[in-house]
């Protein structure tokens, strides 16, 4: 196994960005990415409300934002949920995604075939990860309060590569090696 | 008889709900710091770092520790030598968990029909559960209870003849298919006895009773200490991104049941496990 080693991303995103990714890496992202959870996804049917094609989604909703401060705490929300309606946004080009816990063999899939790469944060760090949000703005959707669609300006947001695009998937392999009969 | 203001109680409800989400407790902290220096896996150590400098960050930046700050579990005891006066007992619950979840700007994540689906706007209602109890105070006992967790809980009944093996594994089953999505290091109650309603109120108790603690039965405590090293066998680790710290505590509470019932259920929390208490 390859040492994990550390990549900066900043979106728009290509195939090429997506392939040198493996299951493992640890990646800082810069730059723009999106903001949207269940009831957004419900509401997206044919287009979503940003690009898709080389984007960034994180799967998330803020705290309220205190006074004084660019946004509440943010952080991951289980992304098995947005699995039914993911492998249309890949097919309009979305490059990577970010949650917490796993993905559905149908999105596996669609990642290989349409070069996209699903990674973690650890849930429970929206505190910290906070900090790596230097401009909010909301896109969409305001009626749906905390789950309105964002667009975030974020510096050195950190991520774990949990599956890449050729299947490569940390959830299976980290149990496997840990795993005692 | 004493009397006591439901604005007291409202009051007391509003500072637990800020509490909770902006200072994780003691024994939480201590059991992630356990955990640290038995993790084996270089990304599970890493992840274990994250959230013990967020708990630091989240104290001293006042934000919540995990953007999901949970629907507000309350269960009560009310001494029957006391009256609440000047309002309702659920009322003043709810005005708590609302000026709570406003004034410390925690997200509102309860919606007001399970199919409609439109949000309450101030995490209302809360879920309560009173028990009248002899004396003259009242004990609050607060859980935020996240949504990704509570999704990977599970209740079934078994009859007598199940043997402990079998409710084993029931409860691995239950943890190995939230995996990754219950945010591991968990924390798992488990509830044996009761009906078809109680067994799961009775995980949520048991959720509710300090980390590192264990069931006063001396055959149940081992019980919990062998459930949790067979969970932190499997390898799920972490996140789910493997390691050995699956769970964090594995809690057991018992309760008589009909001759032909053995009611399980497993309630989990996620590592941000935010509870408090307080007594008026």
């Amino acid at each position: 196994m390859r040492k994990s080693k550390i990549t900066k991303l900043r979106p728009p995103l290509t195939d090429k960005n997506i392939r040198a990714l493996k299951a493992g890496d640890h990646i800082l992202i810069s730059g723009k990415i999106f903001v949207a959870r269940d009831a957004a996804h419900r509401m997206f049917e044919k287009k979503p409300p940003f690009e898709a094609a080389g984007g960034v989604l994180f799967y998330a909703s803020p705290t309220p934002t205190p006074k004084g401060k660019v946004i509440g705490s943010i952080g991951p929300t289980t992304a098995t949920r947005m699995d039914p309606f993911t492998p249309a946004l890949l097919r309009l080009g979305l490059k990577l995604m970010i949650g917490k816990g796993r993905r559905g063999t149908e999105v596996k899939e669609a990642m290989k075939k349409y070069k996209a790469a699903y990674l973690v944060v650890p849930g429970g760090t929206a505190a910290t990860l906070s900090r790596h949000v230097k401009r909010v703005r909301t896109i969409a959707y305001p009626d749906l309060g905390p789950e309105a669609v964002l667009e975030l300006e974020v510096a050195d947001f950190p991520a774990i590569v949990a599956i890449d695009c050729k299947g490569g998937d940390l959830f299976e392999q980290g149990k496997k090696k840990y795993q005692k009969k | 008889m004493r009397e006591i203001l439901a604005k007291k109680i409202t009051e007391t409800v509003k500072k637990l709900c800020i509490e909770a989400n902006t200072n994780l407790s003691e024994d939480v902290v201590e059991a992630l710091n356990k955990a640290l220096s038995k993790e084996e896996s270089p990304v599970g150590r890493d992840i274990l770092r994250q959230l013990i400098n967020n708990a630091k960050i989240a104290w001293r930046d006042k934000l919540p520790l995990c953007q999901d700050t949970g629907m507000a579990v309350v269960f009560i005891e009310i001494g029957q030598d006391m009256r609440i006066i000047g309002g309702t007992l659920e009322e003043a619950i709810n005005e708590g968990v609302s000026r709570g979840y406003h004034n410390g700007y925690l997200r509102k994540s309860v919606v007001a029909d399970p199919l409609k689906r439109k949000n309450t706007e101030d995490n209302t209602p809360a879920i309560v559960h009173t028990r009248i109890v002899p004396g003259e105070n009242i004990k609050i006992r607060l859980l935020a209870k996240g949504g990704g967790a509570e999704n990977c809980s599970a209740v079934k009944m078994f009859t007598p003849s199940a043997s402990r093996e079998e409710i084993n594994k029931f409860v691995l089953e239950t943890v190995e298919k939230g995996g990754p999505n219950a945010c591991p290091p968990i924390i798992v109650g488990v509830g044996i006895g009761g009906t078809f309603d109680y067994a799961p109120e009775l995980a949520k108790k048991a959720l509710l009773r300090e980390v590192g603690t264990h069931n006063s039965e001396h055959d149940i405590a081992q019980w919990e200490k062998e459930l949790l090293e067979k969970i932190n066998r499997t390898g799920i680790g972490p996140m789910g991104l493997g390691g050995r710290t699956t769970a964090l505590a594995v809690n057991i509470e018992k309760y008589p049941c009909h001759i032909s019932s053995l009611p399980v259920a497993v309630n989990i929390d996620c590592h941000a496990h935010r509870h408090k208490y307080a007594e008026i």
